[in-house]
């Protein structure tokens, strides 16, 4: 047998279905007597719902928030002291406070004919002032998006860590940085297609997700429905980024409706409603100041950042997820003794923030490199110059840095130099010098960081959302002809996790991969899991799978070794094989004997048979840390403003 | 995103395309490349009653080269022009604006009749070819008649089609050996469309010394002699950029950095002309 394991090149097993056509994906799904859904959307960004008016002929067809009888609205909580709740009605009632804002459901055969009952519902709308600069939004005077608060601020944070101890440094340097909203495009939208079984009494949501389990725990809080009542089932997903890490009012809806209709339902998000409506992320505001000793070593920073959160809180990961983290992870790879950081996390009229890809990271990154670059150019030294003097070094390995991250492992310094050596930095700066022929600007430009990834139980205890991560489980099954199934309850949807999780499986049980068979997306059939998010699914999935695989090893080894008849401790286990001094046994045997022939079996035989479940956590659940640095060269076309990369 | 309902026709001879056009009361969509109509019937910002497929029409795909014009009809697509299927008298000048629309995937059903009359002020043919010179032939119910694209083109997204005429051709001028040919179009990003473009066309043995300012969110701003952004000369090097800033505030262009994307490009397709 090639080697398979962990590390060896392996073709994804995945891709025999994807590359040809042949995922299912939700909008592939069809159920007798589906019916399509179009949501009537609000067009403004802040207005008063004054009337909905639906045209006679199309009343059995429009559902409003009036008929939502018994369904609660979304309510994403974080337990940080001083967080106020925004409540997400699935249907807006009352007030519309972002563009996209779900109004009405309209449900009919096809989707085209579903638009045009929703292009017949008419929304009386009272316009008001759209709340849309984060800033102006936290000022006293401000208009308010949730009228009850009597501000705007969802949460803010303050941290000081002997930020006077900086305040002597001979060089202070202070930015105003602000970055762009983001809004997140995978080549699948988001979709749901919602059944109702009258004789499992299950409601059965598909859903393109990362995290079906989470997304059924919201579901029946939402719904008041019993865990044993709902299914969720993620499919073959077609890219996540934090977008399908949220419990969505859509889902909701249509849960609700498949119940009072008695069909199945579908809504697939077109690619208008991915952009206008569709979860945010990544606009932030800093105002940061960096003090440094004239040799450029960091003595402290002092930080107010604002992120623009949104209309609502979003499930389960809250609307202060990105500025806390903002506070936690500002200081980056650096070694300094003083530190401040106030946040606020506002809310606005615009489409609620989720977290994307390292949750904040490219903000937090984009300001303290800046920084960085300010000292340097004060202080007269080349911008690595400044930053070798400040990162955590190697022999002070594992570190806890000024926000008591535990950087477990790593060469800060070593990947800088291994950036810096693709770099000619004197010619550079020579050319620089003399100037471009095309009036073109050239520029260096460095970034490091570090990033947190599998943040466990502590850390997401502290933040006090409706989600925090604990052992995570594996469930390992050998199938009578000696095959394996592992089921696992995060999600793929990109990630690789149904050939990557049978690689940590072959290499403990030395099973063919081809006869792996990866069981994900599906809450009926795989153990509760939080999903997949924070890179956390090679950690804990894969943790989760060895630990399961090594209880079916020791089991095995007992079977086998009483088929060999020899002690347990007589065996060795080998390429799937127990082997005796003299013979050995397959895997296949084994099975064979739990299921097919129990009669061979030793009398005091594990009761488990040849199934474990087990959960894993890593003894120090305080996170990874992986790091990067990179290096560019760019020139700049003053005249437009665009630049190139030039390497 | 799904269409309203609509009835749709593809015709297999041009006088019955004008004569399903014929009903004032019906609203009616001509389908060429589809490359724009499509995303604005699924996001039914045009909601036709009809929609007219011209696709089937041999005589709007045809490239007949003239003594000193060629005629491409409105079905040529710009793969068509940038590969050199069809003829060119531009000295390849169509076939390089041809190559920087959009993406291959457009340029291969997007056509240069469809560009022209969805007259989007971003779209390049719309810019290039009133640079260019060049005629919409324009076919109604009573025949044909010619119309200068700066004409053709009434504002953004506005042209001068009659309810019951569409577009049968282009007709462009054959540039003389000399011409002197610069195309600027400023994008951030591959593929997008344009936010400024700047056209000039100085084809001394002709007389003709035009330049465009296009992507100017209304019909282009087109110059049939633009000797005054010269000082009034004929002479490259005396390219004012203030002239042309003058001009763009002239038509309400109010925002600073915007003109100077617009003159930029302007100055960068008249250092392309001359040459340098």
């Amino acid at each position: 047998m090639a080697e398979q394991g962990v590390g060896a090149r392996h073709l994804r097993k995945e891709d025999d279905r994807l590359m040809r056509g042949r995922g299912e994906f939700v909008a592939d799904i069809r159920l007798a007597g589906l019916q399509d859904v179009a949501f009537v959307r609000s067009p403004l960004a802040h207005a008063w719902i004054r009337g909905i008016s639906i045209p006679p002929q199309y009343k059995d067809s429009v559902f409003t928030a009036a008929d939502l009888d018994g369904v609660k609205p979304i309510r994403a909580v974080s337990g940080l002291p001083g967080f106020k709740i925004s409540e997400q009605l699935v249907l807006a009632t009352g007030k519309v406070r972002q563009v996209g804002e779900l109004v009405a459901m309209c449900v009919a055969r096809t989707r085209a004919q579903a638009e045009d009952i929703a292009a017949s519902v008419e929304l009386h709308l009272e316009e008001l002032p759209a709340i849309h600069d984060m800033l102006q939004a936290r000022e006293k005077k401000s208009a308010l998006v949730h009228e009850h608060w009597g501000d705007n601020v969802f949460l803010e944070t303050f941290v000081d860590v002997n930020i006077e101890k900086a305040f002597d440094a001979p060089i202070k340097v202070t930015r105003e940085i602000r970055t762009a909203r983001q809004s997140m495009a995978p080549l699948e939208g988001r979709g749901v297609v919602a059944s109702w079984s009258s004789r499992l009494e299950q409601l059965t949501v598909y859903t393109s997700a990362q995290m079906p389990h989470i997304n059924r725990t919201g579901l029946s809080e939402c719904l008041g429905l019993d865990h044993g009542n709902i299914r969720v089932i993620s499919p073959d997903v077609g890219g996540g980024f934090g977008y399908k890490g949220i419990l969505l009012p859509e889902e909701v809806c249509l849960s609700w409706l498949t119940m009072r209709r008695g069909h199945p339902v579908r809504w697939i998000e077109d690619r208008r409603e991915n952009l206008s409506a569709g979860a945010n992320c990544r606009e932030h505001h800093y105002l940061i100041t960096g003090y440094a000793d004239r040799d450029g070593r960091l003595r402290g920073v002092d930080c107010e950042a604002t992120v623009d959160s949104g209309a609502y809180s979003s499930y389960p990961f809250s609307a202060c997820l990105e500025a806390a983290q903002v506070a936690s992870i500002l200081p980056g790879p650096y070694d300094f003794e003083a530190y401040r950081c106030k946040t606020w996390s506002v809310a606005t009229n615009k489409c609620p923030i989720l977290p994307y890809r390292g949750v904040a990271r490219t903000g937090v990154c984009f300001a303290i490199e800046l920084v960085l670059d300010a000292i340097a150019r004060e202080a007269g030294l080349e911008p690595h110059v400044v930053r070798f003097k400040n990162l955590v070094r190697p022999e002070q390995m594992p570190f806890d840095n000024i926000t008591r991250k535990h950087f477990d492992s790593g060469d800060y310094p070593e990947a800088l130099r291994r950036a810096l050596a693709h770099f000619d930095l004197p010619a550079l700066r020579a050319r620089q010098a003399r100037g471009e022929r095309d009036g073109r600007l050239l520029g260096f430009g460095l970034s490091i960081y570090c990033e947190q990834a599998a943040h466990g139980t502590s850390v997401y205890a502290a933040w006090g959302i409706p989600m925090v991560p604990g052992h995570e489980q594996a469930t390992a099954r050998v199938t009578p002809d000696g095959g394996l199934e592992l089921r696992v309850g995060v999600h793929s949807h990109g990630q690789s996790l149904e050939t990557t999780l049978a690689q940590v499986a072959f290499e403990i049980l030395g099973i063919d991969t081809a006869k792996i068979k990866v069981i994900l997306g599906d809450t009926a059939v795989t153990p509760y899991s939080t999903g997949t998010w924070g890179s956390r699914c090679m950690v804990m999935a894969g943790g989760a799978v060895a630990s399961a695989c090594r209880e079916i090893e020791t089991r095995a080894r007992q079977i086998g070794a009483s088929l060999l008849q020899v002690k347990a401790e007589d065996v060795t286990f080998s390429d799937g094989k127990i082997m005796s001094a003299t013979s050995e046994v397959s895997m296949q045997d084994i099975a064979r004997a739990w299921y097919l022939r129990p009669q061979d079996l030793p009398v005091n035989v594990h009761r488990g048979g040849l199934e474990a479940t087990i959960g894993y956590k890593p003894e120090r659940d305080s996170g990874t840390f992986s790091y990067a640095a990179h290096a560019v060269t760019v020139a700049v076309d003053p005249e437009l403003g665009h630049v190139e990369i030039l390497d | 995103m799904k269409p309203v309902n609509f009835a749709y026709e593809r015709p297999r001879h041009l006088d019955e395309a004008i004569g399903l056009l014929g009903d004032e009361s019906a609203q009616t969509k001509i389908l060429a490349g589809g490359q724009s109509l499509g995303p604005m019937l699924n996001l039914r910002l045009v909601q036709p009653d009809l929609v007219i497929d011209i696709t089937a029409l041999e005589h709007l795909k045809r490239a007949e080269k003239m003594q000193d014009s060629l005629v491409l009809g409105a079905c040529v697509t710009h793969a068509d022009i940038e590969d050199g299927r069809v003829p060119d008298v531009t000295n390849g000048a169509m076939r390089a604006v041809a190559a920087g629309i959009a993406y291959r995937a457009v340029r291969n059903r997007g056509t240069l009749g469809g560009s022209l009359t969805n007259a989007d002020p971003s779209a390049d043919w719309v810019s290039a070819l009133a640079a260019l010179g060049a005629e919409a032939v324009v076919r109604g119910p009573g025949g044909t008649r010619n119309v200068a694209v700066d004409n053709f083109v009434t504002g953004a997204l506005e042209n001068a089609l009659g309810f019951d005429e569409l577009l049968e051709a282009v007709r462009v001028p054959a540039h003389s050996s000399s011409a002197q040919w610069g195309y600027y179009k400023v994008s951030r990003k591959t593929g997008e469309y344009a936010h400024a473009i700047g056209a000039v066309l100085f084809d001394r043995p002709r007389g003709v010394f035009r330049a465009v300012i296009g992507a100017v969110e209304r019909k282009p701003l087109v110059l049939a002699d633009a000797r005054v952004l010269f000082g009034g000369s004929t002479n490259f090097a005396q390219f004012d950029s203030r002239a042309a800033d003058a001009m763009l505030q002239s038509i309400g262009m109010r925002d600073a950095l915007d003109r100077q994307i617009h003159t930029v490009a302007l100055a960068r397709a008249v250092r392309q002309a001359s040459g340098a």
